[in-house]
């Protein structure tokens, strides 16, 4: 550690924050907008303008746009997220009795598809352009270019339907025994692991092909080390930087993925909650939701740009 | 870019996978994939008019039937004729999506001509502002949106062409900061023309095939994203139904194996890989893509 890295560190976190700030703007301008609003829409259209105006007041909306910015702002770094429009139930408890469940099936999937990444990556690096390399190459590629419910629905397809492995949807209610917990959670990791192993396994590929292909590793095979060796010791530590940076940056895919899979295997997530939310235009739900999926992508985007900082061997040893 | 960022190396892969030793499969899957563009563009214009069957009319069949000679694609949860259903749904899924596109490009080449031609403090503060939109992951930004304004076909054209406005922007912007510093630029400077003049005739011409070969990407892009709000049942809203909302409706024959969950969903990763495939075979070597 030292003061160039501090200094970067630093502008970089700071930026984060303040992208952090926009995003927040973001979201309340856009929920902000329309012209006809929340409370109309939710009396419907025969409310009478008395019932209209008394709620649009104990909803706070009477104040001028500027006040009301002001005080989401203050409430979301408070962690005071409201009341939902729907069931009236405070956005906060409905959010903590979800947020679990989807820790958990993000956590279980990078625990599966971070290794089964690395060891995609690296052996088809090292076996450049060989017939393994080009098969794992056309799959990522295929992988990336459809739409997460076609891998979902293959899967359920394959394991579900003609196997008869798995059961097609989670049921989080009636799980006893390690067994039943497998078989929950078996397709939706599946599908996730797919969807963001794709991703990390082409950037792992790239970082060590970048690194083998360095004069150092040149030097080391005409000094006659042996192919084991010179991966290893020698391109492997060099590529942590880069690899560490890919597999941040691929993670943050699993925020786009947990929505759709969350959806079709009907998992009670936090991913199910804001999509439920957006049907019924519950919009302090959606806000809350929006913030803590954009904070999330922000701290993983964060941590690749700082496993970035800390790869760069300029920086390192100034 | 929060949408899979380095789709562009898909070329280079692709060459790896199939090196020159396999040149005739290489150009056979070339040769193929524009023909499958094509074949979903025709059906965009007149695909509801050669439908087998009324598609939204009830037939004499099961729910969910298999492939049969009499319903190619089988049938939905309604009874009703799959291949008339996708056909006629190919309107939506294309149309919605090119026009979505033409307008992010477009507007991304617009303003990234502007930044670069006037510069100062309208390039820097665009450019930040763009950039700091990209921080907002795509799904997230049309669900927000679509939690405010209610889904309407002009409110999702609208939605993802923002989207993908800012990715355009920066190619063309970081392209045409580098064309203007070339001697032909300088030389038509001295001539005396004026900024647009300049804009349009020296600059613009030099990034047709990047900008092309960007329009390409953006749309697969945005079918990925309208499809999965389809999905979600919160894009195209029934009676109108896009491929995406076909997945949706018959999501309860998964369990059974009909193919009408799967059909709908092959038919656009045929249409997304078919684009993929097509801009590699005709911007082959894409060194000039930012």
């Amino acid at each position: 550690m030292n003061q160039t890295i501090g200094r970067l560190l630093l502008s970089r976190l700071v930026i984060s924050l303040l992208t952090l700030w926009f995003v927040a703007t973001v979201v309340f301008v856009i929920t902000n907008l329309l012209p006809g609003d929340v409370a109309q829409t939710l009396l419907g259209q025969s409310a009478t303008p008395e019932a209209v105006a008394g709620l649009r007041k104990s909803l706070g909306l009477d104040l001028p746009p500027l006040q009301r910015y002001l005080a989401w702002l203050g409430n979301l770094v408070t962690g005071d997220l409201g009341q939902s429009l729907v069931n009236r139930q405070p956005v906060a408890a409905l959010i903590g009795s979800r947020l679990g469940n989807s820790l958990i099936l993000a956590g279980v999937t990078a625990l599966v598809a971070v290794p089964l990444a690395l060891i995609l990556g690296i052996t088809s690096a090292v076996a450049r352009g060989s017939l393994y390399d080009r098969t794992v190459g056309a799959g990522t590629i295929l992988v990336v270019s459809v739409p997460e419910f076609l891998v979902a629905s293959l899967a359920v397809l394959i394991f579900a339907v003609h196997l008869k492995w798995v059961p097609a949807l989670s049921q989080l209610g009636r799980v006893d025994g390690v067994l039943d917990v497998l078989r929950v959670f078996a397709l939706p990791v599946f599908t996730l692991t797919c969807v963001i192993m794709a991703q990390m396994a082409r950037m792992t590929r790239a970082a060590l092909i970048d690194a083998l292909s360095s004069s150092y590793v040149e030097m080391a095979v005409l000094k006659g080390a042996s192919r084991a060796r010179i991966v290893l010791y020698h391109a492997l530590p060099n590529a942590i930087g880069p690899i560490a940076n890919a597999i941040a940056f691929s993670l943050s895919f699993l925020l786009g993925g947990v929505i759709i899979v969350e959806t079709i295997f009907n998992y009670p997530g936090i991913a199910k909650l804001m999509v439920d939310g957006v049907a019924t235009r519950d919009l302090p739900l959606v806000q809350a939701c929006a913030m803590l999926f954009c904070g999330a992508y922000l701290v993983l985007v964060t941590l690749a740009d700082i496993a970035a900082i800390f790869a760069n061997p300029r920086l390192r040893h100034q | 870019m929060s949408a899979a960022p380095d789709r562009d190396e898909s070329d280079a892969v692709l060459r790896s996978v199939m090196p020159t030793g396999r040149l005739k499969l290489r150009s056979v899957a070339r040769g193929i994939a524009p023909c499958i563009v094509l074949f979903w563009l025709v059906m965009a214009l007149i695909g509801p008019w050669i439908t087998p069957y009324d598609p939204s009319a009830i037939q004499d069949a099961d729910l969910f039937e298999a492939m049969s000679w009499k319903f190619l694609l089988g049938t939905d949860y309604f009874g009703r004729d799959m291949l008339s259903r996708i056909l006629a749904g190919a309107r939506y899924t294309v149309g919605i999506a090119l026009v979505a596109t033409l307008l992010s490009v477009g507007s991304g080449l617009l303003l990234g001509l502007a930044a670069s031609a006037i510069g100062g403090l309208f390039d820097a503060a665009l450019s930040r502002f763009l950039d700091a939109l990209i921080s907002i992951p795509s799904k997230m930004f049309g669900l927000v949106v679509v939690a405010a304004f209610g889904s309407s076909i002009p409110v999702l054209i609208l939605t993802l062409g923002i989207i993908y406005l800012p990715g355009c922007y920066r190619m063309v912007r970081s392209i045409a900061v580098n064309v203007a510093a070339l001697d032909f630029v300088t030389v038509a400077r001295a001539r005396g023309e004026g900024t647009f003049y300049i804009m349009l005739r020296e600059i613009l011409p030099n990034m047709i095939g990047p900008v092309l070969a960007d329009f390409g990407l953006r749309f697969i892009y945005v079918v990925l994203l309208l499809s999965s709000l389809s999905f979600l049942g919160l894009g195209v809203q029934p009676p109108e139904a896009d491929w995406g909302s076909l997945v949706r409706e018959n999501i309860g024959g998964l369990p059974y194996g009909a193919p009408a969950v799967i059909m709908p969903a092959l038919a656009i990763a045929s249409l997304t890989i078919a684009v993929n495939l097509t801009i590699d075979g005709l911007f082959g070597r894409r060194e000039g893509v930012a």
